[in-house]
């Protein structure tokens, strides 16, 4: 292969200055849209479960439209598409004055979509505990939101860490469609690098690094949790 | 022991001659090329009209004639009467890696011939020049990136376009805030939609995105250069071989006029009607790098 390695590159003023600060944004995108995700995910997996069939029914459509259309194509949308859809001033606002409208459009975009996954998540959590405990609570004078307050949300939710874990990963990754939007995260500070300096693989490897400390981060910290909330002598215990 | 001796110094000998025989002392681009009987050309799909994809699929355009005079010489060269070319697209992303890989022998577009990238990939001689201008809206008043104060332009990802203004605002002491784009198309609906004021590229593309665009008498480009921008043909690095074919035939191409003719026949007016006669810092780049025999 023809290729003039420089490690020396990824530590050189700006780069280094970029490849920090891209991980940074890689970071606060996912933060952001993993709060979100999770609260709205949530309270959609719920409504999946309930009784209600309005509900269930919203619900149901919320989740077949942002896990069926690609994340790539929502991005978009959300950028250039739903501004032009609202009044004029409106549109004009999101455009223009709005706090960082790149990153805002990234997280708010991201966090839906991921909402959609997360929210099956639950409601498969939910759904995997039985009938009978719902049953039970029930017949012991627990109204239904209680069974959930108390029952079903607190087992539900230690089955479900380790697919939301990967959920989380996923996020982190997923973060970088942000770049086709213009936000400056890591993977499209490898390619500014190397676009600039043409010494592409040392900054894409420097990224791949960097993706795999967040996420080992972010899975460790998930065991930790994991550990610490597991009820003795039920499943999902850490496996220990 | 003589015997042995005599056949080893006629083996080294005869090594030697054979060494000089074979076309390419040391050229692994040849070599891999005659070994293939195929040329792998890389080419960018929409730098209008540098390398885009014509009405039959095929790649046209004015770097795409110049590669296909510098394939010819190539050919003759290594002595195969029927070369493939293998039409590879390349993306500004891909060029790089795919160049260095071994898997395109020359690339066809609009890349910018610069000092760093030239630690990586070589260049024929400069074959355009350009450099950053700024398109509007007519009426917006913007003129000049002084203008520009206060305002919003947006700049697609790791172009030497943006590294052009970002230096120039930073000189200035004026803000602008800036809105990455990824590519063209999206730069030019940012600019369209309202999103910004202004967008930023080399003034060859911006006068081919007006010319593409719904309603051209509504944008203007202006201002002065904001950079120097060569374009040039890309070529593996370390084979000066291979890489003198391509500068002799672009010289002779200079010299006897014929990159004239394919300059007009692209760009005056041109197939995308861009309209862009020959600037005289072109003519004259031309002249200079005519080099003789």
């Amino acid at each position: 292969m023809q290729y003039n390695w420089d490690w020396g590159v990824i530590f050189r003023e700006p780069y280094q200055e970029w490849i920090i600060s891209g991980i940074g944004w890689t970071i606060s995108v996912s933060i952001a849209a993993w709060i979100l995700a999770f609260s709205l995910g949530s309270i959609i997996g719920i409504l999946r479960t309930t009784n209600n069939r309005i509900s269930r029914r919203i619900a149901t459509v919320y989740v077949e439209i942002f896990r069926n259309i690609p994340l790539i194509v929502q991005m978009f949308l959300w950028y250039f598409v739903f501004p032009e859809l609202l009044p004029n001033d409106a549109g004009m606002w999101v455009k223009r004055e709005m706090p960082m409208p790149e990153f805002t459009t990234a997280a708010v975009c991201l966090g839906l979509y991921t909402a959609s996954r997360v929210a099956e998540q639950v409601r498969s959590g939910i759904q995997s505990i039985g009938q009978g405990q719902n049953n039970a609570g029930l017949a012991t004078g627990l109204t239904t939101v209680q069974v959930y307050r108390y029952i079903l949300l607190p087992v539900g939710y230690r089955i479900m860490i380790p697919p939301l874990t990967s959920e989380f990963l996923t996020i982190f990754k997923n973060s970088s469609v942000a770049l086709t939007i213009g936000v400056l995260e890591i993977t499209a500070q490898a390619r500014q690098i190397e676009e600039y300096t043409f010494q592409g693989f040392e900054a894409f490897t420097t990224a791949t690094v960097l993706y795999i400390l967040v996420t080992s981060i972010v899975m460790i910290l998930m065991r930790v949790v994991e550990g610490r909330v597991s009820i003795p002598g039920m499943i999902s215990l850490g496996a220990k | 022991m003589l015997k042995r001796i005599t056949i080893l110094f006629v083996s080294v000998a005869l090594s030697f001659l054979w060494g000089t025989t074979t076309f390419a002392e040391g050229s692994f681009v040849l070599k891999r090329i005659k070994e293939r009987g195929t040329i792998n050309m890389g080419h960018r799909e929409s730098s209008v009209p540098f390398a885009y994809i014509g009405s039959d699929g095929k790649p046209i355009g004015y770097s795409i004639d110049l590669c296909m005079k510098v394939i010819d010489a190539v050919k003759k060269e290594i002595g195969v009467s029927n070369l493939r070319i293998n039409y590879v697209p390349v993306t500004s992303q891909t060029r790089i890696a795919l160049m260095a890989n071994g898997t395109i022998d020359i690339e066809c577009g609009s890349t910018t011939n610069n000092l760093t990238r030239q630690k990586q990939v070589d260049y024929l001689p400069v074959t355009f020049i350009t450099g950053t201008k700024i398109a509007s809206k007519k009426g917006s008043g913007i003129t000049e990136i002084e203008d520009l104060d206060g305002k919003t332009i947006g700049l697609s990802l790791g172009t030497t376009n943006e590294k052009a203004v970002k230096r120039e605002a930073a000189r200035l002491g004026i803000k602008i805030r800036t809105i990455m784009v990824k590519d063209h198309p999206q730069g030019w609906l940012a600019l369209e939609s309202g999103r910004a004021d202004a967008y930023a590229s080399d003034h060859v593309l911006l006068y081919g995105l007006i010319s593409k665009s719904k309603n051209p008498s509504q944008f203007q480009v202006t201002g002065r250069f904001l950079s120097y921008d060569p374009y040039g043909i890309m070529v593996p690095r370390n084979d000066s071989t291979y890489r003198r074919i391509g500068i002799v035939t672009i010289a002779d191409l200079m010299r006897s006029g014929e990159a004239k003719q394919i300059y007009d026949k692209w760009f005056n007016p041109g197939p995308t009607k861009i309209n862009m006669p020959i600037s005289d810092t072109l003519r004259v780049a031309f002249q200079i790098q005519a080099l003789p025999h």
